[in-house]
Formats: C-alpha cells, structure tokens, sequence
C-alpha cells in the first residue's frame, strides 16, 4: 500500500484536497465512511478524515482537510509524489441510502454541507441522487472564497443553494434558514443529512425538528483508533452511549446530546494551543 | 547440594528503582537479575519429584530442568528448554501472574508457608530470556501453502511463528499502525519496554512472516474475501471494547477508558509532550475505577502523568484484586492510594462539563459468587463525595466485535466470544481459526501464546489435508 499523493490542490486559504493511490479503501468505501491517517513515523497522531470521493478503477481516494491544527497544517506541507505515512479505512458505517420516490413523486433528499462539511456531503448527495432521489444540496461558507467543490456538488445534485454569512456569494445568512424554507412546505424533504461544524449541525437539527423531518449528522467526534477500542469518540444519543467510529459517523439528529458532543470536543484545548506553539508550524 | 543447603539460601530480591524516583519517569521498574543472582535463585530449587510448578504453568515449562540448568550458569540451556513451550519468555518473565501459576505451587513456597519465598520462577526466566539470544529455530521447507493472521498480539504472534516454521508463507495484519497487540498500546513502558516486543516482531520478519499495518480485517477487506487468497486464516483478534460502568456522569470532560488513557501514553507515546502531536489529559486528582492490572497500568501512568493523587476505587477487598500481586506492590509504593469495598456511584462535573468530584458507594463481602469471589453488597446510605479532576474506567473489556459483526460464517457466544472446537481451535468457518482473548475474553498472556501455539497446530493438521 503506497498512500502516494497523486493530485494536490489548494481549495481555500486553509482548506486543502488530495487525492491519495488508495486501492483496497477505493474498492471497498461507501459514502458515509472515512478514513485515519498519520503523516510521518514515529510523533504523528492519527487523524480521522472523511473520503469526499473515490474512484474503485484508478484505485484512489479524495481527502479534503482544513489546516486547524499542528497534524494538519503538516499534512498541508506534503507534496505531489509523497507518502503519507498511514492510512487506515475505510472506517463507520456507510450512510443509509435509500430511494424515497413512490409512484407520481420522486424522493427528496436536502443535504447541508457547512464550510468544509461539504466534503462528507458530496458523496452522501451522489449516493441518494443514484439511488433515485432528487437531491437539493445547501451550502454554507462564511464568505465568497470558503465555498468549495462547488462544480462537483451542482454535478451530484438536482439543485444547489450557496449561502454566505457575509452575503458575498450566494444568499446572505445561515444553512438553517434556507433549510427551514424547504421543510415549511406542503412537499416536505425525506431526509435531511447534516455535516458540518458542530455547532451548525446542533442548529441545523433544530430546525428540522418542529416539522418532523428526519435528520441524521455526521459527527467528528474526537478519535485515536477508529475502531471501537478507546471510547474516546463516545457520544450520548437518545439517552445511550454511543461510539461514533463504529456505531456512526452518522445519528439521528434529534436524538444526539449536542451539549455534550461539542464540550466533549474541547477536551485537549488547552494541550492543542501548546503544541501549536511548539510545533513551530503556525509562524 | 543439599535440600537444606538449597533452602537457606535467601530469595534473591529484584533490583528495582526507587519508588519516588520511578513514579515520575517511564523507565522499567523492575531493572532485572545479575546472572549471579540468577544461578543463586535458580539455585533455590529443590528439584522435587512431584514438579508442582508445572502443573501450575499454563503451558507446561518444564521449569526444574531450565533453573537447574540456569543454576549451574547453563543459560542459554534453559533458555533453549524454556523456548519449547513458550515464544515469549522476556514478555511472560514480566507480566505472567506467577505467584497464582508456578509459584503458587513451589514446594519451597510451601516449606515457608509463605508463596513469596516461593523460588522467583519468573525472574530467572526473564533473565535467561534478555541475556541469551535465542537460537532461530529451524524452519521447514516451503509447503506452498498461504496463512493469514490477523491480529498482532502474543496469540497472533505466536501462531505466525510456529506457522511459519512449518513452511507456510505467513501475513500477519494488524488494524492499528504498529504491531504488538496490546503488549504496545495496553502494557505500559515501565512494565514492558517496547523494544522487547519490537524484537519478538523482529523475529517473526526473520522468519519470513509478511507484517501489514493499517489494515481492518472486517473493513479494508471482508474475511470471506481474504478467505480466497488463503488457505487458512487464524483471527486473534481480541478483547478490545472497553466496557463502561453506565453510571450518570461518564460522559464528561476527563472521563476515560482506559484503554484511550494507556493508548495516548504507551502507542501514541503523548508524554514526549516536545514532539508527540497526540495530547494527553493532565489530570491533578485522578481516580481509576476497577482491580485489575489494566487498573494498576493506569494509576500509575497517572502518576507518571503528573498526577499529585491517584486514587483506586476497587468494589471488592484486596484480596479479590486480579492484577498481580506485584503491581499491587508496586502501586502502593509509588503512592497510589486504595480505597478497596468502595464504588463509583455517579460522576459529578462542573458548569463546562468537566470532572468535578466522584461519589462512592461502600461496600461490604457477602456470600462467594460464580467465580468463587465473595461478591462485594452495597451498604445503604454509605455515600460520599470527593474531589477529582480526571476518572480513568478500568472494569474490563469485551471481544472485539469488528470481525464476528463483519462475517456471521463466524458463531460467537452470548459476550461475544468467537467459538472454537476444543481439539483443533478451528471455528464454525472451515479453515478459520481463532484464539486469544478473543475467545478467552480478557485473559493474560501465557494463555494467549498457549492458544495461538494450539491454533497453529490445529492448523497444520488442517493444512496436511487440504
Ligand atoms: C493494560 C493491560 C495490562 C495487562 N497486563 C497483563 C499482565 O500483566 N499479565 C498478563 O498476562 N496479561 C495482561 N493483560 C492481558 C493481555 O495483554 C492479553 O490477555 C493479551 O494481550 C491477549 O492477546 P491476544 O493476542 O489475544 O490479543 P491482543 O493483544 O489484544 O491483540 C489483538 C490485536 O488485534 C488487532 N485487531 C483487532 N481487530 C482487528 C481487525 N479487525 N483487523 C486487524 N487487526 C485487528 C488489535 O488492534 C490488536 O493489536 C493486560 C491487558 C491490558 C489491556
Ligand atoms: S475512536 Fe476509539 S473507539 Fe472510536
């Protein structure tokens, strides 16, 4: 397995896609599923990654990653024709596609990707739009230059809308006003899938809620294995505990603690905001 | 010499570092024998007829004939005789639970009344195992035939090992990035340096065993795929999934497994804090729940962790304690305090969701259960509060679930456990083996090594027919 970087490309200021000689995870992944991967030998953590794509012929997968951290910002500093040392996946369970049409109705599927959540949401939009559905995609940046994969997302659904909280692209404003437009309707969406920052997905599920639309996020809770083997990913929903690499990524969404799942994520702050600094990494 | 001569000669202590000193650094405790005190403690032995010890020992050392051999300065002897029935003897020499195995039987033990005077079994071993380099071994020629392993622990090591030899052309495939099985990312540096599993790896490459990292058998392939490029497969797997105690407040901020909190030190090697990027949890009062050696691991990683107090909450007394009587030991002296008959109850946390204080529950013994313990009885009303920032759960852990959810060719039992015919260790899958905690459920070592060894038989006899 050689985990060779074949394509880099620069998507935003921080937001960066590879694509990564992959074979056995291009055959095996469906969407939904992610991968783990560590950049160099012996000091690296491993880091879970969505597949934002994948092609099972030409043996490769597609990774979007933001640099927010010491790990990533390394992974950004790889070039074309490099290795990275680990990948490991595909890992979760693939989403539940299903086809919603009945007779005189197609079925309609709304995902809301949130900044670089439209990774996760591309493949999730290709998987519903193939099993017979419509498919409306939303998508959310903070401004003009943060919307990305924006050709391939207008190519996996029927629809797309851009909103921009600064309104310089697109409708001005948030993912869930938008979202909430669609579920006020007499037609009602068959599933919302939500990915995105945590905070968004928490807003996003209440949104849906009062209209009964069912909702599932993906959540990126914070991982080591990916496996089931630590419980560090552990999330409350519907009152259980959960592990979101084995029983996830992807839960519905009215019945997820998101209290809990975004302190949880704030676990190692304080230890991150250090090794940034000793990283050197960050100037 | 004489028996009375044997029996006087006083049992050789374990050099070790001191307690303070260690508590604070990830160095091995236990520093090992000289090879004088090895000869002298071998020499303890009175070669009695019965041979107790090994009906003590799991996998049948013939323990008087490798310390006679040790006692006359013949090292690489007993290493040799320890080598025919155990793969990994500078691992077991460390970790087995000798004084409830061989020493518990030692007849000297017995003539003192007291199984710490037993002869240190264990001790010799270790030495023999890290003076001597062992012999390779020889290896049959090539059968052609292909088996796959799965897992990287001592059962998976074991069984490529003895697989290889026969002549099969072995790979072995490990889910996580570095092999070892829990001997890496469980057993902690100052019980297990690292570089001795490395060198049990080592070996297995030198056999011509093929090791492939990042690979989840279950995800990154199916096993009934996998089944097609070989002709037999051997899943050690095991017990992985941290269990929880399901009590209120286990989800917040500074509640961990302890698999999650020995994983970032010993695996991810977090507390080289200037270069490892994997952060670990700076608790100042931790409290580590359960008795057993995962339990003792994490208190005192905890203090290695910087900790200013460990606290080990144990629901039954310390003589129920499954770790070793040597951790317990070893705990103690490096400060961890026990709270033995008392419980978590719930876990409280503050308003950012973070560990704020523990409540237990006492407890007191009753009647002996199922597994012959007296079974600890809450004592109504006993509550009490105290103050920690960190809780480390350490009650057990169940059978990995990803290969049996992945392959229902696979029968497993009610916990999980994969089922296995007695005589050949073959599963309900033809030509798929299994063993190990994964089908032990969380065991040691030694029984791991000794099951791997009977799969790999089972798999030669199954090989020589098809
Ligand atoms: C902290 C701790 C301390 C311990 N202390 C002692 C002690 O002092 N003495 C003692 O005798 N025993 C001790 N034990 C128990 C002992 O380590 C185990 O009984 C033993 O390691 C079991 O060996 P195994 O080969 O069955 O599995 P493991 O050592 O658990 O190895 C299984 C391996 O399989 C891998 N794996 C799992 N699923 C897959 C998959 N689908 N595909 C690929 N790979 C997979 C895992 O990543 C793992 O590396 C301790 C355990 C722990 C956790
Ligand atoms: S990441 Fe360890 S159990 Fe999910």
């Amino acid at each position: 397995m050689s985990n060779k970087i074949l394509v880099k490309t620069q998507l935003s200021a921080n937001v960066w896609r590879m694509r990564l000689d992959a074979p056995l995870i291009a055959k095996e992944r469906k969407a939904g599923q992610f991968v783990i991967l560590r950049t160099t030998c012996e000091w690296a953590e491993r880091i879970p990654l969505t597949i934002a794509d994948a092609d099972p012929e030409a043996g490769t997968i597609d990774i979007i990653f933001q640099t927010v951290g010491a790990s990533t910002k390394e992974l950004s500093l790889l070039n074309e024709g490099e290795e990275i040392a680990d990948v490991v996946g595909p890992l979760g369970k693939p989403t539940d596609i299903k086809d919603y049409s009945t007779p005189g109705r197609k079925g309609w599927v709304v995902v809301v990707g949130g900044g670089i959540g439209v990774a996760p949401s591309h493949p999730i939009a290709q998987a519903f739009r193939q099993a017979g559905n419509r498919v409306t995609a939303i998508m959310g940046a903070r401004t003009k230059e943060l919307v990305i994969m924006e050709d391939e997302m207008r190519k996996a659904c029927n629809d797309v809308i851009i909103v921009t909280d600064d309104g310089s692209y697109g409708r001005k404003g948030l993912v869930t006003e938008p979202l909430k437009e669609l579920c006020e309707g007499e037609d009602k969406p068959d599933e919302v899938v939500v990915a995105g920052p945590p905070v968004m997905m928490k807003f996003a599920s209440l949104a849906t809620k009062p209209y009964g639309v069912k909702t599932i996020v993906s959540l990126n809770s914070i991982m080591i294995d990916g496996t089931g083997m630590c419980g560090g990913c552990r999330v409350t929903v519907g009152g259980k505990t959960k592990f979101v690499c084995v029983d996830g990524p992807e839960f519905d969404a009215h019945e997820v603690d998101f209290d809990n799942f975004i302190k949880r994520l704030s676990t190692f702050k304080a230890e991150e905001a250090a090794h940034k600094c000793r990283s050197g990494l960050f100037g | 010499m004489t028996a009375k001569e044997r029996m006087s000669i006083p049992p050789q202590e374990m050099p070790q570092q001191d307690p303070l000193a260690r508590a604070r650094n990830m160095e091995e405790v236990a520093l090992g024998y000289t090879a004088e005190m090895a000869k002298k403690e071998a020499s303890r032995c009175l070669n009695c007829p019965a041979k107790p010890c090994v009906q003590g020992c799991p996998v049948k050392i013939d323990i008087p004939a490798f310390l006679a051999a040790a006692a006359e300065g013949d090292f690489a002897r007993a290493l040799a005789i320890i080598r025919k029935n155990s793969l990994l003897p500078a691992v077991c020499g460390r970790v087995c639970p000798q004084e409830r195995q061989c020493q518990k039987f030692c007849t000297v033990g017995k003539m003192f009344k007291d199984v710490a005077k037993a002869v240190a079994i264990g001790r010799v071993e270790r030495f023999c195992a890290d003076n001597v380099q062992a012999e390779a071994g020889e290896k049959a020629a090539p059968t052609g035939k292909r088996v796959a392993v799965i897992g990287s622990g001592p059962a998976s090591i074991t069984c490529a090992a003895d697989c290889a030899r026969a002549g099969h052309s072995v790979t072995m495939y490990e889910a996580f990035h570095k092999p070892g099985g829990v001997l890496v990312y469980g057993i902690p540096e100052f019980r297990l340096p690292k570089s001795i599993v490395q060198k049990e790896i080592d070996g297995l490459k030198d056999l011509g065993v093929e090791v492939v990292t990042d690979f989840v058998v279950g995800k990154t392939r199916k096993l009934a795929d996998m089944k097609k490029d070989f002709d037999a497969i051997f899943v050690g797997t095991g017990a992985g999934l941290p269990k929880f105690m399901d009590i209120e407040g286990e989800n917040l901020i500074g509640v961990f497994s302890a698999n999650e909190y020995l994983t970032r030190a010993n695996l991810m090697k977090a507390y080289v804090e200037d270069r490892a990027a994997t952060p670990y949890w700076h608790g100042r009062k931790v409290a580590v729940l359960g008795g057993g050696n995962v339990a003792m691991d994490a208190a005192r990683m905890a203090l290695r962790l910087g900790a200013e107090e460990v606290h080990l909450i144990y629901r039954r007394s310390e003589k129920e304690m499954p770790a070793r009587v040597e951790e317990v030991h070893h705990a103690k002296e490096e400060g961890v305090v026990f709270h033995t008959l008392e419980n978590a109850k719930r876990i409280l946390g503050d308003d950012d969701g973070r560990v704020a204080a523990i409540e237990c529950l006492k407890y007191q013994l009753g009647e002996p259960d199922s597994s012959g313990r007296r079974s600890p009885v809450p004592i109504e009303g006993s509550e009490f509060v105290f103050p920690v920032d960190t809780v480390v759960v350490a009650v057990g852990s169940g059978a990995n679930p990803l290969i049996a959810s992945t392959t229902p060719e696979i029968e497993t039992d009610r916990k999980g456990h994969v089922i296995v015919d007695e005589a050949t260790r073959m599963t309900t899958m033809p030509g798929v083996f299994a063993g190990g905690d994964i089908v032990l459920g969380a065991a040691t070592v030694i029984l791991a090594m000794g099951e791997g060894r009977a799969a790999a038989e089972g798999i030669n006899q199954w090989l020589a027919k098809h």
